[in-house]
């Protein structure tokens, strides 16, 4: 632990001495938080200065090995850089699907020369990606996927189309399942396959959401040509790569059931309930709400490090991803249910005078919230893999 | 915070206390003792056999002839004996009223007791509700009254767990009005004046009332200052409340395992009830419930051990989990047993009596959501 706590002070000065003046307390700011990529803007010229500084580190993706521009680090000592950040109420140096999926699947599954293309260019900020999973007729049901890839010499034709591409429109680069072979159990026929969004036949539309917002699209192929060597794992062996991205995935969606930098519940109950003679919610139904919110916070925070602490000690990672998905995002839909309900009335901003910015961005985020139990796996879905894969349940 | 692990000798302490209970009889053994009614309500050759291994002796220092361990031990003891529904008065005589000794005791009373409560020899009790306590600590009508040098105790504890048997028994009097009026006595059980009645509770184990008509006990008996017994007292409770749930999470555990196995090998409709998918989400659910509380519990057993500033915040968090995921548990076992769960000839009944004993002991979910809430001030 003592080596912990050098690192701590090395974490906090290199902190202290890089981050932009201007994004410290901006960790609540979407706008701060930067994926990176040739076409996606960075809204606020310091996420630019902030990413560059902490990739020349290898800190944009500390845990990485250094040959792939991370900085080696281990995960206790990724976490300290973390709280170090979060202290400053910083954005995090890069965010997106680079970093927190196609990355690690990379680093799990990837040839040397496949991680040497592309994850430096993850670490920079260079490439941003995307994910091609869904399908409009294979959402839940995944592996009954039909785009279609064939081999043509040194390329496979791509044919088809996908959903709920998040932020498809700004990505450079795509990762994907194709099927590769449609004779087989559906499973067995789908190949892991990475596509640039600029060759000739990709077309993406974004859809419009509840929520006012297009986070996602529809990304047609017609006949797009992408080299054999961006297959990663095996030719129709790609579920296998699916099913370790998801795990990447569930993790990262789950993730957002933790507390970190957001609005603290008493406080905004406080604030709008107000308080007893005794300094207590004046409201004993939403006090209890509340309550039952921060607890569950609490030990599913317990239970994340619980599982990275097995990890760390040589536990073997399960199908515990599925849990981390299904309580992280049901718990952050509760929260979001139940800062409506603090705030009542002006909960319902949709534009305009007569609500804060805080206001209406709650209506936005409480809207896109209703998302989280459904993507990347319905609550439904994570369910029957725990009764499944944990507890050996028949079919 | 210390890594939510646990450590080899932790793994072998925890294998050898599984296989303690098991050697015994398991369930069975709470069964044979219920049934046999009366008397102890546990195995004297099991507590010795506990006392042989050192374990009566874990949480107190080895100046005392204790083991030198925390609460992180602690619990895997309480886990082993939740699992087998074992009965032995171990978080009442060991973790709590032992623990209040190490804690408030001067030399001599540590001297006197101590080394015989590790060994095995003496048992302890704690007396701590009354009819009308609920789950508060310092809602206490037993007075204590200053008689010549000493002091004379009068009043009625109720659910003294292991009370049947004990060699002493501590007990919260009031001695003046108000919080700080709490004094702890520590009173032999053979003093003149003691009525020690055993109670029956649906968990069949060992409880009593314990009635003082003018208990006379001298200056020494005192445990503590005079005065100031609420806060050793508290600092106990945290600690016997963390070994509840420990007792809590075994007990979980093996009720959803058994369900488990069961939804594996019956069948209805010519399949098994496991591949029905109203079942298959609720266990998931359930298995989700214990994986938390089994989070908090080793990180309060943890925070209880490094003394950390939120280790009260912990221990109402791990309470509350645990009481809720329990009865959760403890229901969905029997339901999903379906009929045969209703006979007393069948074991999950059994979990679910103890259960509910456990959710009510230091205060249930609610009681430490409010705990909780108050603690961080709002």
């Amino acid at each position: 632990m003592s080596d912990l706590s050098a690192f701590r002070e090395e974490a906090r000065a290199w902190v202290e001495g890089n981050a932009p003046e201007f994004l410290r307390g901006k960790a609540a700011d979407p706008n701060a938080w930067a994926a990176g990529g040739r076409k996606a803007p960075f809204i606020y010229p310091e996420s630019r200065d902030w990413l560059l500084a902490a990739a020349d580190r290898g800190l944009s993706v500390p845990t990485w090995p250094e040959e792939y521009g991370g900085a080696g680090l281990s995960r206790d000592e990724a976490a300290v850089l973390h709280e170090e950040i979060g202290r400053l109420a910083l954005p995090l140096p890069l965010t997106g699907f680079g970093y927190s999926m196609i990355g690690p699947t990379l680093l799990d599954h990837g040839t040397e020369a496949q991680k040497a293309e592309h994850l430096p260019k993850i670490a920079r900020g260079e490439i941003r990606w995307c994910q091609g999973y869904s399908e409009p007729n294979a959402g839940s049901d995944l592996a009954s996927l039909a785009t279609s890839a064939v081999r043509d010499g040194d390329f496979y034709v791509i044919n088809g189309q996908k959903i709920w591409t998040s932020g498809a429109d700004q990505a450079d680069w795509i990762f994907m399942l194709v099927r590769t072979n449609p004779d087989v159990k559906k499973q067995r026929g789908i190949t892991f396959i990475l596509v640039d969004m600029a060759s000739p036949g990709v077309e993406v539309r974004p859809i419009r959401l509840i929520s006012g917002a297009s986070p996602f699209c529809e990304t047609f192929f017609h006949d797009v040509r992408t080299p054999v060597h961006q297959v990663i794992g095996e030719v129709n062996g790609g579920w296998t790569v699916a099913k370790a991205l998801l795990g990447h995935e569930r993790t990262s969606i789950g993730g957002m059931g933790r507390g970190g930098a957001r609005a603290s519940l008493p406080d905004m109950a406080r604030d709008y309930v107000g308080v007893d003679g005794m300094g207590r919610i004046d409201d004993p139904a939403i006090r209890e709400r509340v309550t039952q919110c921060e607890m569950d916070a609490m030990s599913y925070g317990l239970t994340i490090k619980r599982h990275g602490d097995g990890l760390e000690a040589g536990h073997k990672p399960g199908p515990e991803s599925s849990m981390f998905k299904y309580y992280g995002t049901e718990l952050n839909m509760r929260r979001e249910e139940l800062m409506l309900s603090i705030r009542g009335p002006q909960a319902l901003g949709w534009e305009g005078e007569g609500f804060e910015p805080a206001e209406l961005n709650q209506t936005r985020t409480w809207l896109r919230s209703r998302a989280n139990s459904i993507e990347g796996g319905t609550s439904e879905i994570q369910l029957n893999i725990i009764a499944k894969r944990v507890l050996g349940l028949p079919d | 915070m210390a890594p939510l692990v646990l450590t080899a000798p932790q793994n072998m302490l925890a294998r050898t206390a599984a296989e303690l209970v098991r050697k015994h009889g398991g369930v069975d053994r709470q069964r044979k003792l219920r049934d046999e009614g009366a008397g102890l309500g546990y195995s004297p050759e099991v507590w010795s056999e506990m006392a042989d291994l050192g374990w009566l002796g874990i949480p107190f220092a080895e100046a005392h002839g204790g083991l030198g361990m925390g609460m992180a031990e602690t619990v895997l003891i309480t886990e082993a004996m939740g699992r087998g529904l074992a009965p032995e008065p171990f978080v009442s005589a060991v973790v709590f009223a032992g623990g209040l000794l190490a804690d408030a005791g001067n030399a001599e009373q540590q001297a006197e007791w101590l080394p015989r409560l590790i060994d095995g020899e003496k048992r302890l009790a704690p007396a701590l509700l009354e009819a009308g306590s609920r789950y508060g600590l310092d809602r206490v009508e037993t007075r204590a009254r200053a008689n010549g040098g000493g002091w004379s105790l009068s009043g009625e504890k109720v659910q003294v767990v292991g009370g049947v048997g004990a060699d002493g028994f501590v007990i919260a009097a009031r001695t003046e009005g108000g919080d700080s009026g709490l004094t702890l006595f520590l009173v032999p059980a053979e003093s003149d004046g003691i009525e020690v009645v055993a109670q029956g509770r649906v968990d069949s184990r060992n409880s009593a009332i314990v009635r003082l008509s003018d208990v006379h006990v001298a200056a020494g008996a005192v445990l503590g200052d005079v005065g100031g017994g609420l806060e050793p007292l508290g600092r106990a409770v945290d600690r016997a409340t963390v070994a509840v749930c420990g007792e809590m999470l075994g007990l979980m555990t093996e009720a959803f395992e058994r369900t488990i196995e069961y939804l594996k090998s019956r069948s209805q409709f010519g399949v098994l009830i496991g591949t029905f998918q109203a079942l298959k989400h609720r266990a998931a659910k359930m298995f989700i419930e214990i994986e938390l509380s089994r989070s908090a519990v080793m990180s309060a057993a943890r925070a209880l051990d490094e003394d950390s500033d939120d280790a009260e915040l912990q221990v109402s968090n791990a309470k509350a989990r645990c009481s809720d995921a329990l009865i959760l548990v403890t229901n969905e076992a029997l339901q999903m047993h379906g009929g045969i769960g209703m006979t007393d000839e069948h074991d999950i009944g059994l979990f679910m009596k103890r259960a509910r004993a456990l959710e009510f002991a230091f205060g249930d979910a609610a009681f430490h959501r409010q705990r909780f809430a108050r603690l961080r001030g709002f």
